[in-house]
């Protein structure tokens, strides 16, 4: 009975179109959902450091810490509300909470570099 | 168990872009938990911080189903839910496993939901009853629970000439629940998530009801910084604040015993946190600091005599 | 079909015993007790596949209820009077998450002072929580009301609660005569269960209970609610009609007597129905133009039809089985009085309060009430509109 749900239409849906009860028929929609923007500091691993010993992944509250085949790949930018927790827990320092506008100003650095 | 490696490979069970606070403790406890369910789950929530940030509508953190019903009768909602399976499995209408866990917060466990749990656990449910003590109402704005520590502010347990803050000590609410003679109780930290995951792990395979009661720091709540929630449960810990201990059929385990030298005095955890700021500015702190020491030692030198009997 | 005797507990209990549910959870109460007593003993005896939770109070009776159905399984619960208040914050969740609980609510007053013995101020004041009310006059109503629930809560149009009333002791605990249907007469009326989005559907995990607030869909779902709530009135007629098919009793929102050339329509709820049927006969004889209305469907109310059937009525007197403090009259009275105010010619409207707390109401009570009705028809102004029945130092013409 699931269907994919449509967020942007969701918003003009008036009485009857939702299921019934309010029930939301899909789970971890809120996957779709960006608290990215909550942050001032953005961690940045170092992958030198990092020994992939999982600490900060059970430690994240936002589900950010990004693991493939037993290895950290990367953090989740869309979701990491830079709480700084793995920062905080990392035995090796390996871990930085950067400045969120800083890094940004980075990223757009390297974007044009790129181009 | 198998290695955190190995757990962490698998399939994320609480997405992100739920709406915690940055930092929240509630979070973290419910992926390690969930992230060692041996199957697909249903999953009752009772009204608290996790329940409303992590369902917004029409977004909701939860890959496995999910209900909340209301704020006192998680447990209650969920003996519903676990009858309805036994009933429809025996008809023969469901084959598939699933387990059963409640999420509620020391407000909706301790106090408002105690009846509910209490009957729920009497009656042996299979199920798993998760608190997330945060020692307080956060999602109402901070005010006392029965499991608000002594010395805290909140906002009905405020400070000022009269007063210190809260003058009761906490439920001992784990202690409740071994005295329903129930199959498996335990405490645990998040700070320490292979004793966590293990002590959930069990819980969600032992037949019949579970109770685990993790510590889960609140930043907004203890006005503490955000990345300090895994280091204030460690150190709640290592002071005996939060023993953690495990009850298996009614006999008692201490997990983590810290040498004499290396338990901290409580005054030095809790002065990280704002909740208690004024006990170290007021006259009367001094006095008040020295009875909460005194408390926790006494309730810890019981639990290690309980360990030593049953 | 079989004829038994039997009291209205018996009746309800028997009538869920033959629907046989997945999951039913229940709390005692005076006096309800008889039902949760009677399905315990069906499990324990192995005569239902009922799953049966005793749980520790009412207001986790309604939440289990709530997860049982919510899980995907036909279930049940039964109350009374403070179980009934102590359900009272789920009656308003089991509605909204649309589930189709069946509820049979065996009507006694709200405390205090205590008070075991009938009246309506129970289901009455949940009139508003969203579920579907029915209401019935004797052990027969209730049986039959007790198996139609089932139709129309799990009807994909409605979708919602229903509970169906008899009146505490005067008909729980009352032995009179009962049509009975066979087992499978009613598990075929009842037919399967389909859930919607049920939990334990591994397939498709979804989350029940989301938090809709400020910015978010609440009105909207509210709205969809009572579209749901317009569409169970004519599911209870079709569902009515089809058990009418089967037994020949049909049934409807509501039942007259003798109002086509009516000058005066008492209209009653619940036992007392019986009681104003006797005495119509009995002032008709004696040349009254008097007639009845006896409701059945309370939620949704069915104004329409009510202003339909008593268009010609020139004074109507309401019976009320309990009080609404500070409002006009009773809940009863209020819903027939808005349902006539835009009728061609509109009526006069009384209301006659009885029976609280178990109280009687004699003969004597329902013809005073007529016979001041009767001055009414005659063109006397009477100002008073709400007056008790047999309450001690108090009478008809005297009320202040
Ligand atoms: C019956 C009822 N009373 C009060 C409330 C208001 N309320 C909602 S959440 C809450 C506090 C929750 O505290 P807790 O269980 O500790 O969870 P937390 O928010 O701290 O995570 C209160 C008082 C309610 N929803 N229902
Ligand atoms: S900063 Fe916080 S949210 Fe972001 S990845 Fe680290 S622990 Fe997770
Ligand atoms: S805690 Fe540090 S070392 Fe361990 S996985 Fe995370 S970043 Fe790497
Ligand atoms: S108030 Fe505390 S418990 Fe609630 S979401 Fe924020 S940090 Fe978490
Ligand atoms: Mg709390």
């Amino acid at each position: 009975m699931s269907k994919k749900w449509k967020f942007s239409d969701i918003v003009k849906w008036g009485p009857g179109r939702h299921e019934p009860g309010a029930t939301i028929p899909e789970s971890g929609t809120a996957e779709q959902y960006e608290t990215g923007g909550w942050r001032t500091e953005r961690p940045i691993r170092d992958r030198e450091k990092c020994n992939d010993c999982m600490i900060c992944f059970f430690a994240c509250p936002d589900s950010s810490i990004r693991v493939e085949n037993g290895r950290l790949v990367d953090i989740d930018l869309k979701h990491c509300k830079g709480c700084g927790i793995c920062a905080q827990v990392c035995p090796r320092d390996a871990i930085e909470m950067k400045n969120e506008i800083e890094a940004r100003m980075e990223e757009g650095k390297k974007e044009e570099e790129k181009v | 168990m198998a290695k955190p490696k190995e757990i962490a490979n698998r399939p994320e069970r609480l997405t992100g872009g739920h709406r915690l606070c940055a930092g929240c403790g509630a979070p973290i406890n419910v992926r390690q938990i969930m992230s060692v369910c041996p199957g697909p789950a249903v999953v009752s929530v009772a009204t608290g911080c996790l329940e409303v940030s992590s369902t917004i509508y029409p977004y909701t953190a939860w890959k496995d189903s999910m209900i909340h019903s209301a704020f006192e009768n998680a447990a209650a909602t969920i003996s519903g839910v676990e009858t309805a399976f036994r009933a429809l499995k025996k008809q023969g209408k469901i084959s598939h496993d699933m387990y059963f866990v409640t999420f509620g917060g020391d407000g909706g466990t301790y106090d408002i939901g105690l009846q509910a749990l209490s009957g729920a656990v009497e009656r042996g449910h299979n199920f798993l009853y998760v608190c997330y003590d945060n020692g307080a109402y956060m999602n109402t704005g901070f005010q006392r629970s029965s499991a608000t520590p002594c010395g805290a502010w909140t906002t009905t347990s405020p400070v000022g000439t009269e007063s210190f803050g809260k003058t009761q000590n906490r439920k001992d609410l784990a202690e409740i629940l071994v005295a329903h003679d129930i199959p498996y109780v335990a405490t645990a930290s998040p700070h320490n998530f292979k004793d966590l995951m293990n002590k959930a792990e069990k819980a969600f395979t032992t037949p019949g009801p579970a109770f685990i009661n993790v510590i889960s720091p609140c930043p907004r709540g203890w006005r503490t910084p955000g990345d300090q929630t895994i280091a204030l449960a460690k150190e709640a810990v290592q002071s005996c604040y939060w023993p953690l201990y495990e009850v298996e059929h009614g006999k008692y385990k201490v997990n983590y015993k810290p040498r004499p030298e290396r338990k901290t005095p409580v005054a030095d955890w809790m002065k990280k946190q704002g909740r208690f700021a004024h006990l170290f500015k007021r006259p009367d702190g001094e006095k008040v600091l020295a009875e909460i020491q005194e408390y926790i030692d006494r309730k810890w030198q019981e639990l290690l005599k309980k360990e030593e009997c049953l | 079909m079989s004829r038994k005797a039997m009291t209205g507990n018996g009746a309800i209990a028997l009538a869920l015993k033959q629907a046989e549910p997945d999951v039913m959870s229940a709390y005692p109460i005076t006096p309800q007790t008889e039902i949760a007593q009677n399905y315990a003993q069906f499990v324990a005896d192995g005569a239902v596949k009922t799953e049966y939770i005793a749980v520790e109070s009412e207001h986790s009776a309604m939440s289990a209820a709530i997860g049982s159905a919510a899980a995907g399984a036909r279930t049940i619960t039964a109350t009374s009077s403070q179980g009934f208040a102590l359900m009272w914050e789920m009656l308003f969740i089991a509605a909204s998450l649309r589930l189709p609980i069946t509820m049979p609510v065996i009507t006694r007053a709200l405390s205090g002072p205590i008070n075991i013995h009938c009246d309506h101020s129970d289901s009455m004041g949940g009139r508003d929580c969203g579920w579907v009310q029915l209401y019935g006059e004797d052990a027969q109503e209730g049986y039959d009301n007790a198996i139609q629930a089932f139709r129309i809560a799990e009807h994909m149009d409605v979708r919602l609660p229903v509970m169906t009333m008899i009146d505490g002791f005067i008909i729980s605990g009352a032995i009179g005569p009962l049509e009975v249907l066979q087992d499978d007469q009613v598990k075929q009326f009842v037919g399967p269960y389909e859930p919607i989005h049920p939990l334990l559907d591994i397939d498709n995990p979804v989350t029940v209970g989301a938090f809709d607030s400020l910015g978010g869909w609440y009105f909207e779902h509210k709205v969809t609610q009572n579209m749901a709530m317009d569409k169970a009135m004519s599911v209870i007629e079709s569902v009515g009609r089809e058990y009418g098919q089967l037994t020949g009793r049909e049934y409807s929102h509501f039942k007259t007597h003798m109002i086509e050339d009516a000058d005066i329509v008492l209209v009653a709820i619940g036992s007392a129905a019986g009681n104003v049927k006797t005495m119509v006969d009995r002032l008709r004889a004696g040349g009254v133009k008097v007639g009845m209305m006896k409701v059945r469907t309370f939620r949704p109310f069915p104004h329409l039809q009510v202003a339909g059937a008593l268009a010609g009525a020139r004074v109507i007197g309401v019976m009320d089985r309990s009080d609404s403090f500070g409002a006009q009259g009773g809940p009863l009275f209020t819903e027939i009085r808005s349902a006539m105010f835009e009728a061609p010619r509109r009526p006069q409207t009384f209301n006659f309060i009885y029976g609280l707390g178990g109280r009687d109401i004699f003969p004597d009570d329902i013809e005073g009430a007529v016979r001041l009705l009767e001055k009414a028809a005659a063109g006397e102004e009477i100002s008073q509109k709400r007056y008790y029945l047999n309450v001690r130092e108090v009478s008809l013409d005297g009320q202040a």
